[in-house]
């Protein structure tokens, strides 16, 4: 009956067809990405929180600006504060990056896409990329969103920056990369711990519990703590305004992509070894 | 073909597989049969290269799977029905699964057709009965057209016109030349659907033989045989290189005993001879028989008879 439409299998099969491609993978992660819900969800959320948040936080601090004290003034950063719904937009891709591939574990769907594709660094990688451009995209739009509607809302109370005073293109496009980071980040988290709350709960503990925590080290402890934990190093690229103790944009940007480096690492290694 | 030599895999202390080689061939269903936890289904995992095993090799079409260059092309399986992320239409399901090898979008409509799930392809796969899942993991072996197909137990949750449906297209896909290898617990089911079967039990490899070979195997070799001289009997069968065991039921209506309480004649199964051998062996010694009946095991009793000794997980007070 139906099985007649199934073309019999030649003797040379393997030579009739083209070996699968790292582009295939890429098709096929992009697929899986944009078929399902929590992707757009997700997304909506960090545009609405980045943005949202972002232009709350302006606001409020805008309107202290005249009230606070000298060294409060010095230390003002109208950019930084206008980015700074994307710290909190920053779990909802946390946790999307960690559940496009915990999900696949919690499923068995990793089974059908291990064997579709074994070579496993094939899937890891592809995954990744897919998910840091989506990531990179909706980073930047929002956080230039962010930047430009913060802004307008400074205007008048407080000073505001501009995209052409020193470092705050630089700011604002660098917000976008640490989001990009961080969706790597918690891709390898994922692939890592494989269990979707688990990975979801290492991610909060890296990007506020354990930052928290530090906050009430003594002083000696904390700085080179802060200065030096991944995701707040990271944070720096978006500052304009660089405090004490804190590392330089690009330096910080660089200790968050030796961390997701190094995850990343442990995650292929084992997602090589372990038995899926 | 799927080859393998020596596999072992080795969870802790458990031997899941105990070295198993086996050769499985185009143009025939082969049934891969075992009571649960047998080693079937890390059989399979260990072809597909999920897991990796502690020694020896396998390989699909003289390739370890994992150095295939576009395995959806060569190999299709379906291990779990229900390994799907229910958030995803069916058709997405099946066009990631397709772009990861660079199968045409067109065959994912036709791989729908075939399964029969065109009308539901818009559906995310959480709402889909265990039948509609196994469909759809029928769908995604098909994907690539492949020379060698995988089912772990492919007809558990279907109903009767869906059971009869994957035989008819596991049979059609042997028909085309193609290696089918199907595992089941259930002896019956293969009955009717494999040609060859590869049975296991802890682990082991049992029996390797088609499966006319075993049936015939099974029912010709098994003599029940009752006898108030049952011992010597036993003895004299022993001697002529057959096998016997105590049989503690009878197939024949339990008669009253003979000869007076005391002397209840025992009951023996003999497996090795034929019932006319047994007669002659009886005749020639002067023992007395009172039955003698070759029994026509089923297919079902001869595998649980080989099996028995390598069931897992049994429950107490099972008979066997």
């Amino acid at each position: 009956m139906t099985a007649a439409t199934i073309a019999p299998a030649g003797p040379d099969h393997r030579a009739a067809f083209p070996a699968a491609t790292f582009g295939d993978a890429l098709r096929s992660e992009w697929t899986k990405l944009r078929s399902v819900r929590s992707t757009f969800w997700a997304l909506a959320m960090t545009v609405v929180l980045g943005i949202g948040l972002g232009a709350a936080i302006s606001a409020a601090t805008a309107h202290g600006y005249a009230n606070s004290s000298a060294s409060g003034k010095l230390s003002w950063d109208p950019t930084a504060v206008s980015l700074d719904g994307m710290a909190i937009a920053s779990l909802a891709i946390a946790v999307l990056g960690v559940l496009c591939i915990s999900s696949e574990y919690s499923s068995g769907m990793i089974r059908a896409s291990l064997i579709a594709v074994p070579k496993r660094g094939r899937v890891l990688a592809a995954k990744s990329l897919v998910f840091a451009a989506v990531t990179f995209v909706v980073g930047e739009v929002t956080s230039f969103a962010a930047f430009f509607v913060g802004q307008a809302l400074i205007d008048g109370h407080a000073p505001h920056a501009a995209l052409g005073d020193p470092g705050v293109a630089r700011a604002v496009a660098g917000a976008g990369l640490t989001l990009t980071a961080l969706a790597v980040l918690s891709v390898a988290a994922g692939t890592l711990l494989r269990h979707p709350a688990a990975a979801i709960a290492a991610m909060i503990a890296v990007l506020f519990v354990l930052p928290g925590i530090a906050q009430a080290l003594p002083d000696s402890w904390r700085n080179p703590v802060t200065e030096f934990w991944p995701t707040l190093a990271g944070g720096q690229l978006a500052n304009v305004y660089i405090s004490p103790h804190t590392l330089q944009p690009w330096p910080g940007f660089g200790v968050m992509c030796l961390f997701t480096a190094i995850v990343y690492a442990i995650a292929w290694t084992l997602l090589n070894r372990r038995d899926a | 073909m799927i080859e393998a030599r020596g596999l072992v895999k080795r969870y802790g202390s458990t031997m899941a597989v105990n070295d198993l080689s086996f050769c499985i061939r185009p143009g025939l269903v082969t049934g891969f049969l075992g009571p649960n936890g047998a080693g079937k289904t890390t059989t399979m995992r260990m072809i597909l290269g999920l897991d990796a095993p502690t020694q020896g090799s396998v390989t699909v079409g003289g390739r370890s799977y994992r150095d295939l260059p576009a395995p959806m092309r060569e190999v299709g399986a379906l291990l779990d029905a229900k390994a799907v992320h229910g958030g995803r239409r069916a058709r997405d399901h099946l066009l990631c699964l397709a772009q990861s090898n660079g199968i045409p979008r067109r065959r994912v409509e036709e791989v729908l057709r075939i399964v029969g799930l065109e009308n539901v392809a818009r559906r995310r796969t959480k709402g889909f009965s265990m039948g509609m899942s196994q469909r759809l993991g029928i769908a995604s072996a098909l994907l690539g057209d492949p020379a060698v197909l995988m089912f772990d137990e492919p007809v558990n949750g279907l109903d009767p016109d869906g059971i009869h449906w994957v035989r008819t297209l596991m049979r059609s896909l042997a028909a085309e030349g193609r290696t089918v290898l199907v595992s089941s617990h259930l002896m019956s089911e293969m009955a009717l659907t494999a040609d060859h079967l590869l049975v296991i039990g802890k682990g082991r490899l049992i029996a390797d033989t088609s499966v006319e070979e075993f049936t015939r195997s099974s029912s010709q070799r098994s003599v029940h045989v009752r006898s108030p001289q049952a011992a010597e009997l036993a003895a004299r069968v022993r001697d002529a290189g057959a096998t016997v065991r105590a049989g503690s039921t009878s197939p024949a209506a339990t008669a009253p005993a003979p000869g007076g309480a005391g002397t209840a004649p025992d009951v023996i199964e003999i497996t090795g001879m034929d019932s006319a051998e047994v007669g002659e062996l009886a005749a020639a010694h002067g023992i007395v028989l009172f039955e003698l009946v070759p029994a026509k095991a089923s297919l079902e009793e001869a595998f649980m008879e080989l099996t028995r000794d390598s069931v897992e997980y049994q429950a107490a007070g099972a008979t066997r």
